[in-house]
């Protein structure tokens, strides 16, 4: 335990520092909810292997680490700027690195009608009103101990507020950039999109990270969809191999509001994803998919979680892990049904593949339902590439390592081909073709 | 072309095949017909060298190599094609794309230039007529959402466009109605040539009505202990098996 304490002080000393550099600029009520977020992580301290949300992910790297504040100020190697993911977004492009948005990097086109982009730093300084709703208040203290930090420690940010009725033909994309210098250092990624009634916007989050650097992402995203209003987001995680990422998403759904949401996660040595959904009127729909691929000891977690407090809303939830080396998945996904949410209409499914005898995954799908008038599904299917594909494809000539490849790049496929951003399917599908042999020419692959 | 001696394979646990021997020569169609469990389906997937047999005694040759030694891809290389009788569905892969990395890995072993997208366009099409063949169905994934029919002619095209030595048809029939049985054995037909040798598994007469053969053999307990020309299919149809399996085994017949 006096380990626990001992981080809790070294935060504890972090937090001062930060509130005592940043008292001037924020806003009163920014102050207060970082100061009450910073409470609710000293009450409830960095995540044990006993809390039943991490019970299967070693949190180990998380908590014993100490990982200084990484400096937003600092350049990006060349090569850290080539990881990032630009090629073919033709919109605007807004570059943070270390968890602060760099005019330098970013691409805004001087003229975006109907959406105000940019820096969250900014907004506060200049109309604090616009954040005030929704800064901290989406994301709350439900979210989550990692979440609570990086509202209490966030000094900047990006921003997406699209006006009513706007509808913007060019996704958005957030490239979130961690450069260092190699020593364990922590960035505050964090996003906040406001999407007014009636709108709808496209959003893309990146995550890179440079070679060698053990840093630590913690990233919260929150998604604010006004009544009838579609936001369609996609998170490309590509961080490096020793990188630990830890992200938050939370939305908020008015009435007959769409929010949907595709997470690729590929990189960091751990990667946790926590999303948080909730329906706060009737009407409304989510759709959540995500692909993660693992191997060597790496490990993947998604955790969602719906929230049907409100009738006539529906949900849909795919995610699928691809499992190799010694890796380890993690699925935990609830679905809650409130009482008087009827007509909900909730559908969840996970699906594994395991492609080496040492790959493990927990997979746990949860319904809470206390409503009677509802529809609600979830399963869960965890296997290994079917012998008979395989053998039918060798029994072609196919040989039999680009044989497994093609099997396993089936079996992610479908998610691959819901990703409607043309620059993004290319980019996530030259990352699997780099690490799928035998997959020469992914578009012809898809029926 | 072919040459089996003295076969001996288990499936799993269960000795399945007993010393079976087997002549075919390039051109030649021969007919393996027998009763249920008599090792026919055994035959033509340890010819194709599919997991889960395991071959204890005798030897294959083809084209004067040992067969056993090679992996499935490698055979298929080497001009072996097995028309499955479950033919596999596979999502998320399109019946092009798969055919074209298989042409081209089978181009590539025989150290011809890959074809290209075009090029190998050109020849789907073509060879898509044999069965007549749909070319929705050949854009969509590998036999999800096919009929029975389907599936199996699917199986002839994909003959037709890897263009095998030695083909093993795995009761290519069974399951067919008579329109999609004759478009099938009309594929088949047309793939019939000097250069190349025809297996025909089936369990019923019927298709030998369309697929005409040049020897037929009859398996049971996992040898062949009669062979003949194609009338003995017709004699098999009228008498059943039954009357073979009291027989002691006759001195098979290879080849001609």
């Amino acid at each position: 335990m006096a380990a626990v304490a001992e981080d809790k002080d070294a935060y504890r000393a972090g937090f001062e520092r930060f509130v005592a550099a940043h008292a001037a600029s924020d806003p009163a009520w920014l102050r207060e909810r970082r100061t009450a977020a910073f409470a609710r992580f000293v009450e409830r301290g960095l995540p044990t292997p006993r809390d039943e949300a991490w019970r299967h992910t070693p949190v180990a790297p998380l908590t014993q680490g100490r990982f200084e504040p990484a400096d937003p100020a600092a350049q990006p190697s060349a090569d850290a700027l080539a990881a990032v993911p630009r090629e073919g977004f033709r919109g605007a492009t807004l570059v943070l690195v270390n968890g602060r948005l760099s005019t330098e990097l970013s691409s805004l086109p001087s003229d975006q009608p109907g959406v105000a982009l940019g820096s969250l730093r900014g907004l506060l300084r200049r109309e604090p009103g616009r954040a005030e709703p929704w800064l901290g208040r989406v994301a709350d203290g439900r979210t989550g101990v990692f979440a609570d930090l990086n509202t209490a420690f966030a000094e900047d940010g990006a921003v997406v507020i699209v006006a009513p009725g706007a509808i913007l033909k060019e996704p958005i994309h957030v490239a979130h950039l961690s450069a260092g210098d190699g020593a364990p250092a922590v960035s505050y990624a964090r996003t906040l999109v406001v999407a007014g009634r009636g709108s709808e916007c496209r959003l893309v989050e990146s995550f890179t990270s440079s070679g060698a650097t053990a840093s630590l992402t913690n990233a919260v995203t929150e998604v604010v969809v006004e009544d009838n209003a579609f936001v369609d987001r996609y998170k490309l995680q590509q961080e490096g191999a020793s990188a630990l990422h830890v992200a938050t998403l939370a939305a908020r759904l008015g009435r007959d509001a769409r929010f949907a949401d595709h997470s690729l996660s590929f990189g960091a040595a751990l990667s946790r994803n926590d999303i948080d959904v909730r329906f706060d009127a009737a009407g409304g729909d989510c759709a959540l998919d995500g692909l993660f691929v693992v191997d060597g000891r790496r490990v993947a977690d998604t955790h969602s979680r719906i929230e049907h407090a409100q009738p006539h809303c529906s949900s849909r939830e795919l995610y699928k892990g691809v499992i190799d080396g010694q890796a380890r998945g993690v699925f935990n996904g609830l679905v809650v049904v409130r009482p008087g949410a009827q007509k909900t209409d909730a559908w969840q499914m996970n699906r594994n593949l395991l492609l080496s005898r040492e790959a493990l995954v927990h997979s746990t799908p949860q319904l809470e339902i206390l409503a009677d008038d509802v529809k609600c599904k979830h399963g869960s299917t965890t296997g290994q590439l079917d012998a008979n594909a395989l053998f039918y494809l060798r029994s072609r000539g196919i040989g039999e390592a680009e044989a497994r490849g093609l099997l396993t790049w089936a079996f992610a496929s479908d998610l691959v081909r819901k990703l409607e951003i043309e620059p993004l399917r290319r980019a996530v599908g030259r990352h699997l073709q780099a690490r799928l042999p035998g997959i020469a020419a992914l578009a012809e692959a898809l029926p | 072309m072919l040459e089996i001696k003295n076969l001996h394979a288990k499936a799993g646990e269960n000795d399945i095949l007993r010393g079976l021997d087997l002549t075919v020569r390039a051109g030649e169609v021969h007919a393996i017909m027998g009763p249920n469990g008599s090792g026919k389906s055994t035959l033509a997937h340890v010819l194709a060298g599919r997991p889960g047999y395991t071959v204890t005694d005798g030897e294959v040759i083809y084209k004067g190599r040992d067969l056993l030694a090679l992996a499935p891809e490698e055979r298929a290389r080497e001009g072996v094609f097995l028309a499955f009788q479950y033919p596999v569905e596979i999502a998320g892969v399109s019946n092009v794309y798969f055919l074209k990395a298989a042409t081209n890995a089978i181009r590539k072993h025989r150290g011809l230039p890959e074809l290209d997208a075009l090029e190998f366009l050109a020849l789907v099409k073509e060879r898509a007529k044999v069965v007549e063949l749909d070319d929705e169905l050949v854009k969509r994934a590998v036999n999800e959402g096919f009929s029975g029919g389907e599936k199996k002619r699917n199986e002839i095209f994909q003959m037709a466009v890897l263009e095998p030595a030695l083909a093993v048809l795995d009761e290519t029939d069974s399951g067919l109605d008579i329109d999609a049985l004759r478009i099938v054995a009309g594929g088949v037909n047309r793939l019939r040539g000097p250069e190349r040798a025809m297996i025909v598994v089936t369990h019923y007469q019927r298709l030998l009505n369309y697929i005409v053969p040049d020897f037929v053999h009859v398996l049971v307990d996992g040898r062949i202990v009669r062979s003949g020309g194609k009338e003995m299919a017709l004699e098999l149809e009228e008498r059943g098996y039954s009357w073979l399996e009291k027989e002691p085994a006759a001195a098979p017949a290879a080849g001609r």
